[in-house]
Order: structure tokens, then sequence, then C-alpha cells
């Protein structure tokens, strides 16, 4: 098999100018990943400033409303900057930093892997530019400010759909124009390789806490795993450990936008076609003539037309399923969560709460569920109260 | 040898590239006889892209036009075929791999056979994955243009050696448009390049004045240029036909000036 293939997706799709970069990047990270003094530094980090490891928290009332499945939240909404997006964002800076990069450079949607990276930038004295859709400056206006406080400069996408997708097609053109000093901290499973596997790796941490959690309170693995996906970096966080046990089910969810019958959705898997795109070949929603499609969610973060190669080798061999879950779902999993456990969940991680409120019934009640809550819903607040019609004076 | 390395036989070769349907096809097909006739001696079509990641402002907003116009890569086909009956020119098609994956590599190469064209520049398909397509390609007689960037250093020989058609030097870094200088040193690019093959260079990339198109011409077999058509597409819209003419004729005076 070719370098950084998931069978036959992945892959390095890119620009003759941008192979230097990609292939630096993969010696560095061949070389680090196995060197003890960056493994204890990145593993302070994670413990002294991240916060990890995160908690897996026995929801017992959602348990006992929904009937069914025992169901536990993993809780990467309480790492430091509010989701996921740290656990590789702090990786990945540091790898920049032994790289001898002074300055990096990345994409964001919902804004969590932007904050993520603004604020490692300020930790690691790095030079910052986040690139962000204007659509999604707009939904997410307090990230933008909150990036800027962190000393990130953030440039407003303009180009196509103002999106995720746009945003990504930026950062490479700005990586393209300036690889010398600057390392791309891309944000999710996805682009060339070695990004995919870089990130990948970074993002396992979950999986290995919830089984040694899981297994410190149960003393057995979890009969299902469920996160949402997008490019799908905090699901192959939650799945990697156990894509070897086979009585574990692995669920992904898509954001079904208005729902995969209509055109304003981001189910990559339920919609897609297999293409090549942003680097890596996968699953991506677009037309018959291979032109990528204006996709929608309510959540920022999901708002992305393709998926993760490494995801779409799981759904192909089956060892993955992957669901699709509407923004009306996911707004009353958003409300739900909030009022049954306390726990304001991002619009993100809601698409994952609602699957499991439809499948925790169908189980029995020896069985266990763990949810990957993958950040919290602070920032969601506002697009919330405008879908409910509420309008809010702040 | 191949249609488009005679294109440079005793000659520097002059490169035009436009987006194939901006801002629209009718316009595409008069456009490119008469580039030919202003002295274009290869001529790339772009195949308008959604999310063209190797591009600069001016050929986004032209894929951009072009799709608005309704441009599918079938039109673009059937345009094409048509403009083959008008010129002989080299026809070479500039698109991302998608379009082409997705159209079915086999089936897009055929159909480059049946409407005259000779060769496809894919931005996004580097050396390591060059087998996406170079077996599809060779099978249909259409060359697969590689390219080689200023970051290439140790990869140029490698990519030179299986080189066809002619070799796309990118003459900076970045994404595609207007340059007011070059700063790579290209002149050392193309004597790598000549360690290895014949195949013909041409440099490409930020390329828009008749001086800068004649000093390049110095160093190569050729000269492409893009954005700086695109933007008279854009500024003239249906009408593009004579000034991109005009256009053609004085960049290869400077061409021609600067090599006697």
């Amino acid at each position: 098999m070719k370098k950084g293939r998931f069978g036959d997706y992945g892959g390095q799709y890119i620009p003759e100018t941008l192979m230097k970069a990609v292939q630096e990047l993969e010696e560095a990270y061949e070389f680090f990943k196995n060197d003890p003094d960056f493994q204890n530094e990145l593993g302070n980090l994670l413990k002294k400033y991240a916060g990890r490891p995160s908690l897996l928290y026995y929801a017992e009332k959602m348990t006992r409303d929904l009937g069914g499945a025992r169901l536990y939240l993993k809780r990467e909404d309480l790492n430091h900057t509010g989701s996921h997006k740290i656990n590789n964002v702090l990786g990945q800076a540091l790898l920049a930093k032994r790289m001898g990069k002074t300055r990096v450079i990345a994409e964001t949607g919902a804004g969590q892997h932007g904050v993520a990276t603004a604020t490692a930038a300020a930790l690691m004295d790095l030079e910052c530019e986040i690139f962000m859709g204007k659509e999604d400056t707009e939904r997410q206006a307090l990230n933008v400010f909150r990036m800027q406080l962190l000393g990130a400069k953030v440039h407003p996408v303009t180009s196509g759909t103002m999106t995720l997708k746009d945003a990504v097609n930026e950062t490479m053109r700005e990586w393209t124009t300036r690889m010398a000093d600057t390392h791309y901290v891309l944000g999710s499973v996805m682009g060339p390789h070695p990004f995919p596997t870089i990130v990948r790796d970074f993002q396992s941490v979950i999986s290995k806490e919830i089984k040694e959690q899981l297994l410190e309170t149960e003393g057995k693995l979890p009969d299902a795993v469920i996160a949402c996906v997008g490019g799908g970096s905090n699901a192959i966080g939650a799945f990697y450990e156990f894509i070897g046990e086979p009585t574990v089910k692995l669920i992904g969810c898509e954001a079904a936008g208005l729902g995969t019958d209509t055109p304003k959705n981001a189910a990559t898997i339920a919609n897609g076609t297999v293409g090549v795109f942003h680097g890596m070949k996968s699953y991506f929603c677009q037309n018959e003539y291979g032109q990528i499609a204006p996709v929608y969610s309510i959540s920022a973060g999901l708002d992305y037309p393709g998926i993760g190669p490494e995801h779409a080798q799981l759904f192909d061999t089956g060892r993955a399923q992957y669901v699709p879950v509407t923004d009306g779902e996911a707004v009353s999993a958003f409300a739900y969560l909030s009022r049954t456990e306390g726990i304001i969940p991002a619009v993100e991680s809601a698409h994952a709460v609602a699957y499991t409120m439809k499948l925790a019934p169908t189980m029995a009640g020896d069985q266990i569920i763990v949810v990957n809550l993958s950040g919290r819903g602070d920032k969601d607040v506002a697009a919330i109260a405008r879908y409910k019609g509420v309008s809010l004076n702040e | 040898m191949s249609r488009i390395t005679e294109a440079f036989a005793n000659r520097k070769a002059f490169i035009a590239f436009i987006t194939g349907g901006d801002p629209d096809l009718e316009t595409t097909e008069k456009l490119i006889p008469a580039m030919a006739r202003a002295g274009a001696d290869l001529i790339e079509i772009g195949i308008p892209f959604s999310d063209p990641v190797a591009e600069g402002t001016v050929i986004q907003e032209a894929d951009q036009r072009a799709l608005e116009s309704g441009c599918t890569t079938d039109k673009l086909f059937d345009a094409v075929r048509r403009i083959r009956q008008k010129t002989a020119v080299p026809l070479l098609f500039m698109t991302y791999l998608n379009p082409v994956y997705t159209y079915g590599k086999d089936r897009f190469m055929s159909r480059c056979t049946q409407c005259g064209i000779d060769g496809i520049i894919v931005p996004d398909l580097p050396y390591e994955e060059k087998d996406e397509l170079a077996g599809v390609c060779e099978g249909h007689g259409v060359d697969l243009i590689s390219m080689i960037a200023p970051t290439s250093a140790d990869r140029i020989s490698l990519i030179a050696k299986e080189a066809k058609g002619f070799i796309y030097c990118v003459s900076s870094l970045g994404v595609t448009g207007v340059r007011s200088e070059i700063t790579t040193d290209t002149g050392q690019m193309v004597q790598k390049v000549r360690e290895v093959t014949n195949v013909p260079c041409a440099i490409g990339f930020g390329i828009a004045t008749p001086e800068q198109a004649g000093s390049m011409a110095r160093l190569a077999d050729g000269v492409i240029v893009g954005s700086a058509i695109v933007r008279l597409v854009a500024k003239f819209g249906r009408d593009c036909v004579e000034p991109v003419s005009e256009y053609i004729r004085n960049m290869k005076k400077g061409m021609e000036a600067t090599v006697k």
C-alpha cells in the first residue's frame, strides 16, 4: 500500500510547491513521535495546561430518563479552550516549534480550532493567523474576538461559500506562499498525508482515556462509541483505540442540516461520492462534474463537504457506521442535555447526543454507550436563540 | 514527438491560458482561434472548478463566472470539438483532479482524444500521485504535463526524467497571479531540468509584461501567461477577442525582441 493511505483513500493531492513542506513535516513527525523529550513535553502540556485527562461522566439522569443503555459522556468540553481541538493543536504547535517554525496558520469553522491554535501560539510565542469564512465570522463573532484577544490575526474569507471549505482553500493558498517559517496547523483528520495521521494520533488520547476510565469504573469496554463527524477529528480520536475491538460499535453522526433529501445538508457519507479534494481522496458532497457542493449545517464545525480518509475506509469496511442528524434533532438534543444534566454542549456535539437519544432506549440496561462531548456550547447560545426566534439584547 | 513538443521546435513558445466558458462558451469558441492567429503557440483551457486551490483571485473569479454561465465539462468538450475544426494549435486542459476523477478517468481521456485535446495539466497531482492519471493518459495519447516549483530542489531530476510534452516551471511561491517581480532563480531550475531531459521547459506564474516574457524566454523554451489574459477577459467580457489578440501580439514581440 502507498504511503499515507487508508485503503485507497488519503494520499497527497497537492501542488508541487507544497510537497517540500509536507515531506519535511512527515520527516519531523516520524522523528518526534518517538522522541521521549517531545512526548514528555506534550504529556505535560496536556495534563497541566489543557487539563487532561478529561472526565468520563456517568450521565445518570439521562440514563434513567431514556431507559436502556448506561450513558457516559467524555467531557472534552472541559478541556482548556472548551473542545477537543486543543489536543491536536498543542501537538502540532510543539512540532512546529521543534521544526524551527515561527509562525502558524490555520483554518477554522466554528472558531474552536482557531481559538485553540491562537491559544497554543500565544503560549509558545508563535505568530498566528487564522482564516475563517466570512459567514462563520458572523455566526461566531465571539470566537473571532477571542482569537484577537489571544493575539491572532483573523482573515475573513470571502471566496466561494464563505464557510469552512473556503477557509481551508485560503489557508492552503497562504501556505503555498510562505512555507519556510510557517506551519499549517490543520484542524481535522483531513488534507494531504501526513495530516490525517498526525491529527488522529494527537486526538487518540481521547479513546485511550475512555478505555482506561471505563475499565476502571465498569470493568469492561463500551458497547458503542458515538461522536459527531465533520472532518472527523473528535470521532477518530474517540474511535481509534476501539477499532481493533470488534464488540465496540463505532457511530459517527453527520450533519443532515434541513434533511438529507434537501440540498441543505453536509452529510458526506449519506449523500457524497468518492473524489479528490483538499489533498485527499475520500467521500465528498459534489455534483456529477466533481464541483464541490455548497453544504449547510446549523453547526459551523460540521459544515464541511468532505470527511477524513480514515473514516471513508472505516465506512467502506463496515467497521464504523455513519448516521445523519438534522438541525432540528441537534437543537432538541442541545436543549435536552442542558436541562437534564446541566451541561450545555456544542451544537456539533449535540448531533452525537441526538443519535444517542434514539439509540439508548433500544439497548439493554447492562450495555454502555460513550458519547464524545467534543465541545461546550457557550459559543452557540446566540445561534440557538436565533434558531428558536428568541431575540437577545446583549 | 508529440504535437505539444513540436510547438517548441525552432522557436520560443508562447502559451496562453484562458478559463473555458468565461464569460460564456460562445466567447471561448471565438477567442481560442483568434489567440492562435495572434501568435499563441499553445493554448491552455482551464476547466472551471468550484475550489481552485492553486489559483489567485483573478482565475478564481473567472472559474466562478464560467460556472455561473452554466459551463460544464461536457459542454466544454463539445465546444473544444468545434474549436478543433478551426485551428491546429496544440490545446491543453488545465484542471484539478476531481473533475477528471468524477467524470471517469478513462471516459475523460477518451473524450479528450475525440475532441482534439493534446495534453492535460493537473496542479494538484504531484509526482507521488502521478500514477492516478499517467497510464490512462498514455493509453489515450494525451500528454500529462509535469510541474516543478521553486521548492522542488532534488525533486527536479526525478520529475523531469518522466516528463512528457513540456515541463511547467512554476516561477514563484504562492498561487497564480500577476507579479511585479520574479525573484526565483528560474534559470537554475531550467538548467537542472536540462541535465536529465530534452523535454522543453516553459515558465509560468506571475508573467504579465512583454519585458518579463522576454527575460523568461531567454532562460527557457517558453512562457506561460494566464492571469494577465484572464484579467482582459474579465474587463472586456464578450468583447475580449480583440484586446486579448492585441495583448498576445505585444507579448510575442517582447519575446522576439529579447531572443534576437
